[in-house]
């Protein structure tokens, strides 16, 4: 039953004008189709110049469930989540009422007429939209009628606040990868529903978009999950193999939509890349353990629960020292968790994973570009160092829009390890062993199947063994095996990406951080730096860490250390590696399925310090 | 001198005397094998370790190319114990088969022999083993099936005789899983059973398999002398012995030799994708291989009637491999040079124009 109330639009004198710096929270219903409409006034924001970020809070759950899209516009370039909405757009009547309490004093509310409405706030300007009859007068083939739906709040939203036409129209038909049918429909849906706007809302005074320059000229919007895939494609991978789970199928998705393009062998017109999805994430590992052995480039994307299942071939590799590698995209766990929320908390999971000694190198990607690199780097350090590593990306980075730098392409060869051919064999006289640390630095020789030469063969187990491959309950032979596994740690601790650090002349207090809280943080130093507390910034971007992180700690009164999950998982590794300096080491730690706000670490970190004065 | 020690002596003068037989690639049949056993003796197993020997060097296979994969447990130890210049791999259990599709599809030019157990291939394993079938994986797939575990001393395995007693564990009493059965489910294109004292005809199965174009499950019977060894089981020599019901009398002709067989009533030839034909001359007049009906109901009628009945059960060599499905460069993946595992610079940028 409607009890729609159509009111004025009334300005708010008061209220300062907003230009390019508010948000808009989009209610809708899982699976109407709001990813579009969504994505496209994503896209016309990007195109018009304004910074932007776009997070979308979705169930797990096909058709039905809540879904809210937070669309950020920050003229001056903060790009993380923020808590406070400024416009809320309410198609979902399950969730219209605690919907609309949302906005913040002075707001806007949008919504369906067709939703029941018991009250309304004095202090927000309601619009109530005429959404089904601006469909029905659309006169749309009936089962889209529900998809286009969503383009009536475009509609509004762009006479509403300024959003160009034109602009729209683009975003839609790239959406529709230039379909134009698909593209006019909806496009015809926007163009109603701004008419009608135009006689019945008018332009906002208080909140504009206006097009801007500086920012977003060059730049690409995309996803990690997208860009981890074209870095892994551009970084050699041979086969990619998968369980589907969110948030990483997208990755998969990925690899298998862009490989016929940037993959097909030229000579041939065959693919040079292997795409399988597997039965389980456990055979999915299997899969990347074979091809790893065998001398091929393979890597798996997952989440938590896949990756306690990969746990035990993790130590297989680990021990039988096997390139291989694992995107795990993190969700809220433990068990089934928020399938569809954001974390940090496999960081514990990833770093230990298996059973027995095992430590692996970690990657932590910030944003798409270092997805992109990772792609390949991520291949390097698993063929240098004959083991596997793991890239920690999360669903805020993996599967929400960025902007981001485009991607560069790179020529560098590629670093492909200590690999004998029969040629070096030949050499050598035949006289090598699997094991053997004949360098120093822990990494040893190794041949790969198909060596034509007879003393090639090695035999690969994660059973005890000694230099040469050979089965070994020797106490002797274990020590020595796990003291060279050590070193190669050490070798790891050089090799692996190391931290960018922001070191602020006069600050005390030192951050450090990772992954895709960056944007949280950098705009949280700005608050800080408002209120007068200046702080220096380290981003770690992998495991283990190297000497510039105790370097970094050394210099700094406190430390706050910022991630996303419940345990402070970071902090207590560092901690660890670091225990002469762990008590200044502070967690801040924040576990509720939302990307950290910048609000929430300034507001910590102020309140730490007052409790330390 | 005793006389034993007359006769070795006079042995090995003999042998001595003789010149080294060689294969096709000019080598003897002692550069096949591996290092020495440390299973029990007796153990079926090192009894199919010496038909992979033999089956290979008789092939001429180069070991260079062949790669030998197991899971864990008894059975999968035994890569060791064979084919010395080829690389080996002592995986996970239950997942050989997710390690040999990883294999297979980085180097597609490798022939790949999977070893595993009852208990690695139908207990912990069932699923992998279900779908590198599904797949038409270029494996082969050898089960040493002696329906206990014999590393852990002497459960049941998911292929354990209903109503059996064991010393330590005492009554199965669920049914058995039937490794071929569950093979001719997920679609195997070659499904044989055969018996570790049946030394003969399990050469044969192994050279044909070499020569199948996609998966060949082999599931051998292999006696557990320690645990499992006693008359009134279904994997123990005296019931293999007493109750073995052959199907065929088998032959493996491979391409380099020519078919020279007398002319036999029911004989039947089956060419195999990679070279060479395997002779089934009929003991069983109403089994034929390539009816997979007639399959089912063989394995039927040996389960009813409690009989080691062995042979190739069946085969089809039509079905396109996994590698072959996902239409790879025939170059292997893992020797592609890094020219090949990278786009173009312009291939990149049209990617990248189409996110801007």
């Amino acid at each position: 039953m409607s009890v729609a109330v159509r009111e004025a639009p009334i300005g708010r004198p008061d209220a300062p004008a907003a230009i390019n710096d508010f948000a808009i929270n989009v209610a809708t219903a899982n699976g109407s189709g709001s990813q579009t409409s969504n994505g496209v006034l994503l896209r016309a924001l990007f195109k018009m110049g304004i910074p932007i970020n776009g997070k979308n809070l979705f169930p797990s759950n096909i058709q039905g469930l809540p879904t809210w899209y937070i669309i950020r516009l920050s003229k001056d370039g903060f790009l993380a989540r923020r808590e406070m909405t400024d416009i809320q757009v309410c198609m979902n009547g399950r969730t219209v009422a605690e919907d609309m309490e949302r906005a913040v004093s002075g707001g806007i509310v949008l919504y369906d007429d067709s939703l029941p409405i018991a009250n309304h706030r004095k202090d927000v300007t309601y619009y109530p939209m005429p959404v089904k009859e601006l469909v029905k007068e659309a006169s749309l083939p009936h089962a889209l009628r529900d998809y286009v739906a969503n383009m009536v709040y475009v509609g509004v939203l762009a006479e509403l606040l300024g959003i160009e036409t034109a602009e729209i129209e683009a975003a839609l038909l790239h959406h529709f990868e230039g379909k134009e049918k698909a593209a006019g429909l909806n496009m015809e849906m926007v163009n109603r529903a701004i008419d009608w706007a135009t006689e019945h809302v008018g332009q906002h005074e208080g909140y504009r978009v206006e097009r801007m320059t500086g920012f977003n000229e060059g730049k690409i919007l995309v996803d990690g999950n997208t860009a981890g895939a074209l870095g892994a494609l551009a970084g050699g991978l041979s086969l990619a193999s998968w369980y589907p789970i969110t948030p990483s199928s997208s990755m998969a998705e990925s690899v298998e939509k862009y490989a016929p393009a940037l993959r097909t062998d030229e000579d041939t017109g065959k693919s040079t890349v292997a795409v399988i999805q597997a039965e389980d994430e456990l055979a999915a590992m299997g899969m990347v353990v074979g091809a790893g052995w065998t001398g091929a480039r393979a890597m798996t994307c997952t989440s938590g629960p896949g990756i306690s299942l990969m746990a035990e071939f993790a130590g297989l590799a680990y021990f039988a020292e096997i390139p291989a590698v694992i995107w795990d995209i993190q969700r809220m766990g433990p068990s089934t968790g928020l399938p569809t929320r954001t974390s940090q908390g496999d960081i514990h999971a990833a770093y230990y994973l298996s059973h027995g000694d095992t430590r692996h190198v970690v990657l932590f990607p910030a944003n798409p570009v270092e997805c992109f690199e990772f792609g390949r780097v991520a291949f390097d350090l698993a063929e240098e160092l004959q083991t596997l590593v793991i890239v920690l990306s999360d669903l805020d980075l993996g599967m929400n829009q960025h902007i981001s730098e485009p991607f560069e392409y790179s020529d560098a060869p590629f670093k492909r390890g200590k690999v004998l051919s029969a040629e070096d064999l030949e050499e050598r006289q035949g006289s090598w062993g699997r094991y053997m640390d004949v360098d120093g630095d822990g990494v040893a020789y190794r041949t790969l199947p198909g060596t034509k030469h007879n003393m090639a063969a090695y035999f690969t187990r994660g059973t005890g063994h000694n230099e040469y491959g050979y089965y070994s309950e020797r106490p002797e032979d274990w020590e020595q095996n796990l003291e060279r596994l050590k070193r190669k740690f050490e070798t790891a601790r050089q090799l692996a990406p190391k931290p960018i650090v922001d070191d602020v002349e006069g600050a005390e207090v030192g951050i450090i951080s990772l992954g895709s809280n960056h944007e949280g943080v950098e705009e949280g130093r700005a608050r800080l730096a408002n209120a007068g507390l200046s702080t220096s910034y380290l981003r770690l971007r992998a495991l283990p860490i190297d000497e510039s992180v105790r370097s970094f700690i050394d210099r700094y009164r406190t430390i706050f250390v910022i991630e996303a999950n419940s345990d402070g998982q970071l902090h207590s590794i560092l901690t660890t590696e670091e225990p002469a300096q762990a008590l200044k080491l502070n967690s801040i730690a924040k576990c509720d399925g939302l990307p950290l706000s910048a609000r929430f670490i300034s507001e910590q970190i102020q309140q730490a310090l007052e409790e330390e004065l | 001198m005793t006389t034993a020690a007359r006769n070795r002596a006079a042995r090995a003068t003999r042998r001595a005397a003789r010149p080294a037989r060689t294969n096709l690639i000019g080598l003897e049949k002692t550069s096949y094998r591996g290092r020495p056993s440390t299973l029990c003796k007796g153990c079926g197993h090192d009894s199919v370790s010496q038909r992979i020997v033999n089956a290979a060097w008789e092939m001429g296979l180069d070991q260079t190319q062949v790669v030998k994969l197991s899971g864990i447990g008894c059975s999968s130890k035994t890569p060791a114990y064979y084919l010395g210049w080829s690389h080996g791999f002592n995986s996970l259990h239950g997942r050989m088969p997710s390690v040999a599709t990883g294999a297979i599809v980085a180097n597609r030019s490798l022939e790949v022999i999977g070893v595993s157990g009852d208990g690695d291939s139908a207990s912990i394993g069932i699923g992998q083993f279900k779908h590198a079938v599904r797949r038409n994986l270029p494996l082969i797939y050898i089960v040493e099936n002696n329906g206990v575990y014999g590393l852990t001393k002497g459960q049941f395995s998911a292929t354990a005789d209903e109503g059996q007693v064991l010393k330590y564990q005492g009554l199965n009493d669920l049914p058995p899983l039937d490794i071929c059965m569950e093979a001719l489910t997920a679609n195997a294109t070659f499904v044989a059973r055969s018996f570790a004292g049946d030394p003969k005809q399990l050469e044969a199965l192994l050279k044909a398999a070499i020569n199948h174009r996609g998966i060949a499950v082999l599931d051998i019977i292999s006696p557990c002398v320690t645990f499992n060894n006693h008359d009134t089981s279904t994997k123990s020599y005296g019931f293999g012995r007493a109750n073995e019901i052959r199907l065929h009398d088998l032959n493996f002709v491979p391409e380099f030799e020519e078919i020279e067989i007398e002319e036999y009533e029911d004989e039947l030839e089956v060419e195999l994708h990679d070279g060479g034909t395997i002779i089934l001359k009929k003991l069983d007049p109403d089994h034929n291989p390539k009816d997979r009906t007639a399959a089912y109901n063989v394995i039927q009628r040996s389960l009813d009637e409690q009989k080691l009945i062995t042979g190739l059960l069946y085969i089809s060599e039509e079905e396109p491999t996994f590698t072959e499905l996902l239409d790879i460069t025939e170059t292997p993946l893992a020797q592609l040079p890094d020219s090949k595992l990278r786009p173009s610079r312009e291939a990149l940028e049209g990617v990248m124009a189409g996110l801007a």
